[in-house]
C-alpha cells in the first residue's frame, strides 16, 4: 500500500503510526470510508455555495473550479513547527535585508557573494535604486514553500516574495474542518490560524509613511476574473478594508486617492495583488489596464506604501534562491536553519553538461517560471518530452536550473479508491511589519494524482488543512489571553 | 464608499428586482390563459408580457409566433435576451461577485446559492405546467435576498445604494405592469367592466400581490380607477409608485447628507406629484399618458443617480 521509498507523514516504514498521528489514527479507524466520503461531498457543496472558486488561465471566462479539498489533515508537531517557523522567519529577515541592500549600498555584491550580473536581471528594478521604503521592509508577505523528505529533513523549495497566494485556503480549510469534525478539535489542541488577517492589517498599518495617524489601507485586485479573486475579496473583507481595482484609484499631487460616492479619499497603504509590470502603465507595461497611471512616481516620492514593495522579484527567482543560505550568513551572521534543495545552474557549463546527461533523473525549472508551468519532471517525462525540453534548454541555458527529484513526503489522502498516500508540500506565510511573524499553519498542497509530485492548483493539486499541534505542557502558558496567541515572533 | 462598489450594488438589486417582476408578469399571464375566453387568442394574451418588459422588437427578430412556449422561453430562459430571467439573475450574481466584500457573507452566499439553484431548472422543460413553480421560486428568491440583506447588512451607504436599485426598478416595473391594460385591447363584443375586463384588472392586482389589499381597502367590485389609485397613489401599498418614491426620497436624503443634488430635486418632484396627485386628474389626461411620463422621469432620475454617484470618471 505504501511506497517505501517515500516518507509518510502518518505511517512509519514498519507500518506503525507516527506519534503525532497516534490519536488521529485511533479516531480514523472508527470512521467508515463512506462517512469520510460524505464529509468530502458536504465540504464541496459548502465551498461552492460560499464561492471559494478559482478561474484557470486560458480557460473560458466564467468557468469556476473548486480546488479539491482533502478531509484528512496534515499534522505538524510543536517541535517540528518550532524549527520550520524559526527557519522561515530567518529566511525572510535575510531576504528583506538583501532587498534593502541590493537597492542601496549593494554590499553583498562587493563581498562577492552575489554577482554584479544581478543588476541586469529582468526582475531588478533600477527605478527602485536608493528609494527608501518604510522600515526597510520589501516583502511584507512571503510564502515559503517547504517540502519534507525524511523525519528530520525539510527543504525550502522556493521563496514567494511577489504576490504569494493561498492563505485564504489556510483559513477556509480550517473553518471547514471545524465544521465537519468538531470532535477532533476537542481531542487535539490545535493552534489557531484565524487571526492572520488581523496580523496582516496591523502590519500594513505599521508600514504607512511616518506621521500618518490613521492610515487608510486598501487591497488592489486585478478584478473578479483573476484566478485568486476569491482570496482578494476574502482578505479585504476580513481586514475590513476596501477592495479596489485600478480604475477606482487616481493620482493627484503626489498622493493616491480612491473614487468614492463622497468624493476622493486619500489612500496610504496599498496591499497590491497585481504584479510590478502592471501597477502603473506610465512606469511599466504601457498596455496595462489594471494599474493606476502615476502610481509608481507617487510611490517613489513616499506618497504611498506598496506591499509588497516594487522589485522583490529579484530575490525570489531560482537564480537568487541559490544564494539565500549565504545571505543568511552574510546579513544575520547565523547558520541557515532550513536547507536549500541542491541546485544546478545551467548557466555554468559543468552543471549544464551534468544536467543534460541526467535529464531523466532531474526536475528542470525556468528561472522565472511559476505555477508549475514551463517545468520538466524528468522521471515521469516521456522520451519525446525529454528531447523537446533538451532543445529548449540549449536555446537558452541560463533560463533554467535543475534539481534532483525530491522524494516529497506523502500524507494519507481520500481519493476515489479510498485512503491512499499522496505527495504534499507546505507554504507558511511570513508577515513582516513591526515584527516578523507567522501564524502556525499554512497552505498544505497535495498532488491528487497518484505518483504526481506537482502540487500546484493550476495543475490539479488540492489542499489540506494543516494542524500545528500545541504541546500540552506549553499550552497552559499560551491560552488565548493575548491577542497574538499562537504567533511565533522574533 | 467606492463609486464602483455602489454601482455594482445598485445594479445587483435592480437585476434581482427585474427578475422578480418578469416572473410576476409571466405568472399572471399564465393565469389569464386559464380563464376560458375564446375571444382572446394566444397571441393577444402573451404579447403584452413582451411589451411590458420592452422586448417585443427583439422577440420578433427571433420568433414568428406569439405562442406561450416561445414567450416563456424568451422571457425566462433565453440567454440572448438581456432582460430574460436567466440574464438578469446572471447579471445580478456577476455584480454581487464583483463586490462580495461589500456584502455580508450571508447575502453573498444567498445570491450565489440562487445562481447554483437556477442551473437546476431545465430550459427545455419549462412549459406552462412548470411555469408556476418556477415563477414562485424566482419570487421567493427575491424575497429572500431582501430579507437577508435587510437582516444582516450594516445600514450604511452600501445598503442605501442596494435599496435604491430595488425601488427605482420596482417603480419602473409597476408602472409598466399597470400600463399593460392599455395594450390589452378588449374584444369588441366585451363590455368595459364585464367579465373579461374583471379578470384583466384582477390579474394586474395579483401580479403585484395587491388583490387582497384591494379587497380590504375598497369595498367594491374591481374598478380601474381604484386599481390605479392603489398602484399609483397609495403610500401604504408596497409596490405602488408612491411607496417606491417615498423610499427613494428617504434614501437620497441619506446619501446626499443634506447637500443639494439634482437627483434629489428630480426625486422630490416626482414624489410630490404622487403625494398630492388625484386619480380623477390622472384619468382625465389619460392613465397611459401619465404612466409613460412617469417611466420617462424615473429613467431620467436613474441616469442622474448614475452620473452623480456611480460612474465617477473625472477626478
Amino acid at each position: 500500500m505504501h511506497n517505501k521509498s517515500y516518507f509518510d507523514e502518518m505511517h512509519l516504514s514498519d507500518a506503525s503510526v507516527r506519534q503525532v498521528y497516534a490519536s488521529y489514527q485511533n479516531w480514523l479507524k472508527t470512521i467508515p470510508a463512506e462517512q469520510l466520503e460524505s464529509k468530502r461531498q458536504e465540504a464541496e457543496i459548502l465551498f461552492r455555495r460560499v464561492g471559494i472558486t478559482f478561474n484557470v488561465y486560458g480557460e473560458d471566462d466564467g468557468v469556476e473550479r473548486l480546488i479539491p479539498f482533502d478531509v484528512i489533515p496534515r499534522l505538524v508537531s510543536a517541535k517540528e513547527w518550532s524549527t520550520l517557523s524559526k527557519g522561515a522567519i530567518q529566511r525572510v529577515r535575510a531576504l528583506n535585508m538583501f532587498l534593502d541592500d541590493i537597492y542601496h549600498q549593494q554590499e553583498i555584491i562587493r563581498a562577492g557573494i552575489v554577482s554584479e550580473e544581478i543588476l541586469k536581471h529582468s526582475q531588478y528594478r533600477p527605478e527602485m535604486f536608493n528609494v527608501d521604503v518604510p522600515q526597510g521592509i520589501y516583502a511584507h508577505i512571503a510564502g515559503i514553500d517547504i517540502v519534507r523528505t525524511s523525519e528530520d529533513q525539510f527543504y525550502v523549495l522556493e521563496d514567494n516574495l511577489r504576490t504569494p497566494s493561498g492563505v485564504s485556503y489556510m483559513i477556509e480549510d480550517r473553518k471547514m474542518m471545524m465544521r465537519l469534525f468538531p470532535e477532533l478539535f476537542r481531542r487535539y489542541s490545535i493552534a489557531p490560524v484565524e487571526h492572520y488577517p488581523q496580523v496582516l492589517k496591523n502590519n500594513l498599518r505599521a508600514v504607512a509613511q511616518p506621521g500618518i495617524k490613521d492610515p487608510t489601507v486598501v487591497l488592489l485586485t486585478p478584478g473578479a476574473y483573476n484566478s485568486a479573486y476569491f482570496e482578494h475579496a476574502f482578505l479585504a473583507q476580513q481586514m475590513g478594508v476596501e477592495l479596489v481595482e485600478g480604475q477606482d484609484l487616481f493620482v493627484r499631487q503626489n498622493a493616491v486617492y480612491m473614487r468614492t460616492t463622497e468624493g476622493p479619499k486619500r489612500v496610504d497603504v496599498i496591499y497590491r495583488r497585481i504584479d510590478d509590470e502592471f501597477i502603473d502603465p506610465l512606469a511599466f507595461n504601457p498596455d496595462s489596464m489594471l494599474g493606476v497611471p502615476g502610481l509608481f512616481s507617487v510611490y517613489r516620492n513616499g506618497g504611498v506604501t506598496l506591499a509588497n514593495a516594487v522589485g522583490t522579484g529579484v530575490a525570489d527567482d531560482k537564480s537568487t534562491y541559490i544564494r539565500v543560505p549565504d545571505m543568511i550568513r552574510f546579513y544575520l551572521n547565523e547558520e541557515p536553519i532550513l536547507s536549500n534543495v541542491p541546485t544546478y545552474e545551467l548557466s555554468k557549463p559543468d552543471d549544464l553538461k551534468y544536467v543534460l546527461a541526467h535529464l531523466s533523473e532531474l526536475v528542470v525549472k525556468e528561472v522565472q517560471g511559476s505555477g508549475g508551468y514551463g517545468m520538466l519532471v524528468g522521471p515521469t517525462a516521456s522520451k519525446a518530452e525529454l528531447d523537446a525540453f533538451k532543445h529548449r534548454i540549449l536555446a537558452n541555458p541560463s533560463n533554467y536550473i535543475a534539481q534532483p527529484t525530491l522524494s516529497l513526503s506523502t500524507c494519507p489522502t481520500l481519493v476515489e479508491q479510498g485512503i491512499a498516500p499522496r505527495h504534499v508540500d507546505l507554504r507558511p506565510f511570513v508577515l513582516s511589519g513591526d515584527k516578523v511573524s507567522l501564524v502556525p499553519g499554512g497552505l498544505c498542497r497535495v498532488a491528487m494524482k497518484e505518483g504526481s509530485l506537482v502540487v500546484n492548483s493550476s495543475q490539479g493539486g488540492g489542499t489540506k488543512d494543516t494542524w500545528v499541534l500545541q504541546d500540552k505542557t506549553s499550552e497552559h502558558n499560551s491560552l488565548p489571553t493575548h491577542p497574538e496567541t499562537g504567533v511565533v515572533t522574533c | 464608499m467606492l463609486s464602483r462598489t455602489a454601482n455594482h450594488l445598485y445594479w445587483m438589486s435592480r437585476y434581482i428586482e427585474r427578475a422578480e417582476n418578469i416572473a410576476r408578469i409571466l405568472d399572471v399571464t399564465e393565469n389569464m390563459a386559464l380563464v376560458p375566453n375564446a375571444a382572446i387568442n394566444e397571441a393577444a394574451l402573451w404579447w403584452p408580457a413582451l411589451e411590458i418588459s420592452g422586448t417585443s422588437d427583439t422577440f420578433n427578430e427571433r420568433f414568428k409566433e406569439y405562442n406561450s412556449s416561445n414567450v416563456i422561453h424568451y422571457l425566462a430562459m433565453d440567454r440572448s435576451n438581456p432582460s430574460s430571467i436567466y440574464s438578469t439573475l446572471y447579471s445580478a450574481r456577476e455584480n454581487a461577485r464583483a463586490v462580495r466584500v461589500a456584502l455580508t457573507s450571508e447575502t453573498w452566499e444567498n445570491i450565489n446559492a440562487l445562481w447554483l439553484e437556477f442551473s437546476q431548472f431545465d430550459a427545455d422543460e419549462l412549459d406552462m405546467n412548470r411555469l408556476h413553480e418556477f415563477c414562485d421560486w424566482v419570487k421567493s428568491r427575491s424575497h429572500l435576498f431582501r430579507g437577508v440583506s435587510a437582516g444582516t447588512m450594516l445600514q450604511d451607504d452600501a445598503y442605501q445604494f442596494l435599496r435604491l436599485g430595488t425601488f427605482i426598478e420596482r417603480a419602473d416595473n409597476t408602472a409598466r405592469i399597470l400600463d399593460v391594460k392599455y395594450h390589452l385591447l378588449l374584444p369588441k363584443e366585451e363590455e368595459v367592466g364585464g367579465g373579461v375586463d374583471y379578470y384583466e384588472w384582477s390579474s394586474i392586482l395579483r401580479s403585484v400581490s395587491a388583490f387582497q389589499a384591494y379587497q380590504k381597502i375598497f369595498n367594491d367590485t374591481i374598478q380601474p380607477w381604484n386599481v390605479a389609485e392603489l398602484l399609483v397613489l397609495r403610500k401604504d401599498m408596497p409596490r405602488s409608485l408612491h411607496a417606491c418614491f417615498f423610499e427613494i426620497s428617504r434614501i437620497l436624503d441619506s446619501v446626499t447628507r443634506g447637500r443639494h443634488m439634482e437627483c434629489k430635486r428630480i426625486a422630490g418632484e416626482i414624489h410630490s406629484s404622487l403625494m398630492y396627485g388625484r386619480m380623477d386628474h390622472i384619468f382625465q389626461n389619460g392613465l397611459h399618458e401619465f404612466l409613460t411620463e412617469f417611466i420617462n422621469r424615473n429613467h431620467e432620475l436613474g441616469a442622474e443617480i448614475q452620473n452623480t454617484y456611480l460612474n465617477v470618471h473625472a477626478a
